[in-house]
């Protein structure tokens, strides 16, 4: 079918030196990545691809970086040791006659200012842009966190900003779009297409390929065309080099497990990537299943898709027989893309991290047990993470170290959660008092 | 075949009917030049409104005055087109069209016309999906000339432009008003067919050109290529296109405008009726007379 598919393709199961060194000259990891975009914007991607390795080498860029990460963001960001969601799942094990129940900690990327891991690499190209000397910030969004985000980020520094937004988010998302308004970014529902994420993401192009000159698009995943992809890893590696320090400080040595939910992708690379070459740490992605992967209504691009070429990059895609993009479905508008980042669909053709997934109602079950739990509302999105955590944890053993990315904080889901579940908690099925 | 055996190809004396791929290509712009006109370059999105009516209509695309026909290969994610073509690419899905029924398109066509050169435009993914091998194969067979695909800048050559020219199709590139001196011999190396000047930075069917920049550009352009340019987005009417080919330019491209006539002609249900043949046909008849128009 596909010219390569995915099994034959030369990088499976071929073990590199490093798993960190990635991408290559050409921005592919391994099969994915790449620069598949239109001529017009070509000039603006190797300007782009020029003024980020500039900066990276910058020690000036890096020192005022952490000047803004640490007083106007807010990190870092604590390593928190859930201990009664801890607990609780070792009373699970112990029903079940078992003795495990691996130690949890929460990663608080929902502590951050704007509530959710999208501002690390936001203030990373916001600084990046004002380099360039642009004035004209463009973003897509999709639940609305990286759009609000990138507002912050322009009110903060003077900056026009305009966001485009999918119709159907743009109802779903009422209080987001509100944020964006208010602090002065032009929010744009597009109506194209399904109307959603990667319609947004169309549009956002579509713009760029007009107003080249003024223009940065501030991509919010780790996916697009090169450099976008190994950049926003590099913003969202603070996640992991802080895990890091954190746990040594903590426990004395590294993590056995790291787990984190995935559309695109950005929270869990930047958790992920300083870890990959420990083979010791065990490392998930938990993509959204929807109401499961077999009835066709999910956005695991990895467990129900095929590699192919969107937006910039090849990778694994939710599509038809004929190419043609399929629409994504999940409870969380977060993961609600068709698509993933290039460096997981690489990181799963080479085995080195293994992608699970969590339906609608489990996430909805995790995301309950966890705020009951531990007096923490988690966002939709890490709660299908929470979810795989419940699961495997009580499989490990008690002195196993699982590490979760809680990438977001539940506040804008509140009022979906309640539709779903009744405002008297009708529906709840958390129930966990432990 | 390279560029330069292409050209080579082009040379010889074309018979009616005898050249294929890269030749067919370089005969019709050879012939149009010996008019002493500019080629008029039509697109239409294969299977729009639906499979019938779009065979009829590109069918009767030569005799109305267009030298050349680009077909558009829909796509859910058009990211370089405006809002025509995306809602043409998705009447066309919606009717079921494919990339199979794109091929028996143009098939169809090549039963009736061997001498008008037929190029497919749009998007990798689908192409990708189809298998590169595969559909380069098919589309040869089928009678395809040329391969403009929108996201695939030279930096990714090796993924179908190198094939394509290989199984004696031209690889057709976009040259726009970003890209530099510098660029240009990049975007220039591989193409072969004609060069297709997109004239604004924006998407299909958007601003029209400020066509004194447009003749600086060609100017610019065939320093560097003794290729044809054509030039396209925003021409939408006989007197624009009088006026792309009065800078010089080799061939006009007129697309969004032939969609709009389609879209405009439809019934309620955004089904074909019977003014849509004519609505089509009679707009590429005015863009053939201002083609001419613009060298008199």
């Amino acid at each position: 079918m596909s010219a390569h598919s995915h099994s034959a393709s030369p990088q499976a199961g071929q073990r590199p030196n490093s798993y960190r060194s990635g991408p290559d000259a050409r921005g592919r990891f391994g099969l994915h990545g790449g620069q598949f975009v239109a001529e017009t914007l070509m000039p603006l991607v190797h300007e782009l691809e020029a003024a980020w390795a500039e900066a990276k080498a910058d020690p000036e860029f890096h020192a005022e970086m952490q000047r803004h990460l640490a007083t106007y963001v807010g990190r870092p960001s604590p390593l928190y040791y859930a201990e009664r969601l801890t607990e609780h799942l070792r009373a699970g094990a112990r029903k079940a006659g078992r003795d495990g129940g691996a130690k949890i900690y929460l990663k608080r990327e929902e502590l951050n200012h704007t509530g959710s891991h999208k501002v690390n690499n936001v203030l990373g190209q916001i600084m990046l842009a004002r380099r360039m000397g642009k004035q004209r910030i463009i973003a897509e969004t999709g639940a609305g966190q990286h759009g609000v985000a990138t507002a912050t980020l322009c009110a903060r520094f003077g900056l026009d900003c305009v966001v485009y937004m999918g119709a159907v988010d743009v109802e779903r998302q009422m209080p987001n779009v509100f944020r964006m308004r208010m602090l002065g970014a032009t929010v744009v529902p597009v109506e194209s297409g399904s109307r959603t994420l990667k319609d947004a993401m169309n549009e956002a192009m579509r713009d760029w390929v007009t107003n080249v000159d003024s223009t940065f698009y501030c991509i919010g995943t780790v996916a697009g065309m090169h450099p976008y992809p190994a950049m926003v890893r590099d913003f969202q590696s603070i996640i992991g080099n802080e895990t890091r320090e954190q746990m040594l400080a903590a426990e004395g040595r590294l993590p056995d497990s790291l787990i984190a939910c995935i559309g695109g992708g950005s929270n869990a690379m930047g958790l992920f990537h300083p870890f990959l070459d420990d083979p010791e740490v065990a490392i998930y992605g938990v993509e959204a299943a929807g109401h499961g992967i077999s009835s066709g209504m999910h956005a695991a691009s990895i467990a129900g898709g095929r590699p192919g070429v969107l937006h910039g990059n090849r990778t694994y895609l939710l599509m038809d027989a004929d190419g043609q993009i399929t629409e994504a479905h999940s409870i969380s508008a977060g993961l609600d893309y068709p698509g993933i980042g290039p460096e997981h669909a690489w990181l799963h053709d080479v085995g080195r991290v293994n992608y699970l997934s969590a339906t609608d109602d489990e996430a909805l079950a995790a995301f309950q047990l966890l705020t009951r739990l531990e007096g923490i509302i988690p966002a939709l999105e890490p709660s299908h993470a929470i979810a795989r955590v419940i699961e495997l944890a009580p499989q490990m053993p008690q002195d196993h170290l699982m590490v979760v990315s809680l990438s977001g904080r539940g506040d804008k889901d509140v009022p979906q959660v309640a539709e779903m579940l009744g405002p008297n908690l009708d529906g709840n099925t958390g129930g966990a008092r432990a | 075949m390279s560029a330069v055996e292409a050209k080579m190809a082009a040379a010889a004396p074309a018979q009616p009917g005898a050249a294929t791929g890269v030749a067919r290509i370089d005969a019709r712009f050879a012939a149009c030049k010996a008019e002493g006109r500019a080629a008029l370059v039509t697109f239409l999105t294969a299977g729009d409104p639906d499979f019938d009516a779009s065979v009829g209509i590109i069918s009767a695309l030569p005799a109305a005055g267009a030298d050349v026909i680009e077909i558009g290969m829909p796509f859910t994610d058009p990211m370089a087109d405006g809002p025509s073509i995306q809602a043409a690419g998705l009447r066309a899905l919606k009717a079921g069209q494919t990339q199979i029924r794109t091929l028996e398109l143009v098939r169809r066509f090549r039963e009736i016309d061997q001498a008008t050169p037929i190029i497919l435009m749009g998007y990798y993914n689908p192409i990708y999906v189809y298998g590169v091998e595969r559909f380069l194969a098919d589309a040869r067979a089928a009678g395809v000339d040329g391969l403009i695909v929108v996201d695939l800048p030279p930096e990714e050559d090796d993924e179908l432009c190198l094939p394509a020219l290989q199984a004696g199709l031209a690889f057709i590139r976009l040259a726009t008003p970003t890209t530099d001196d510098v660029r240009l011999p990049v975007v220039l190396a591989n193409t072969a067919g004609f060069v297709y000047y997109v004239s604004i930075t924006g998407i299909t069917g958007s601003a029209t050109p400020d066509f004194g920049q447009v003749g600086a550009a060609i100017a610019r352009i065939k320093q560097h290529t003794r290729l044809p340019v054509a030039v396209g987005f925003g021409v939408k009417n006989a007197e624009h296109a009088a006026a792309v080919a009065a800078t010089g330019a080799d061939g006009v491209v007129v697309g969004s405008a032939l969609v709009d006539r389609i879209r405009a002609s439809l019934d309620g249900d955004g089904r074909a009726t019977a003014a849509t043949h004519d609505a089509v046909i009679s707009l590429v008849g005015e863009l053939a007379r201002g083609v001419r128009a613009g060298r008199a």
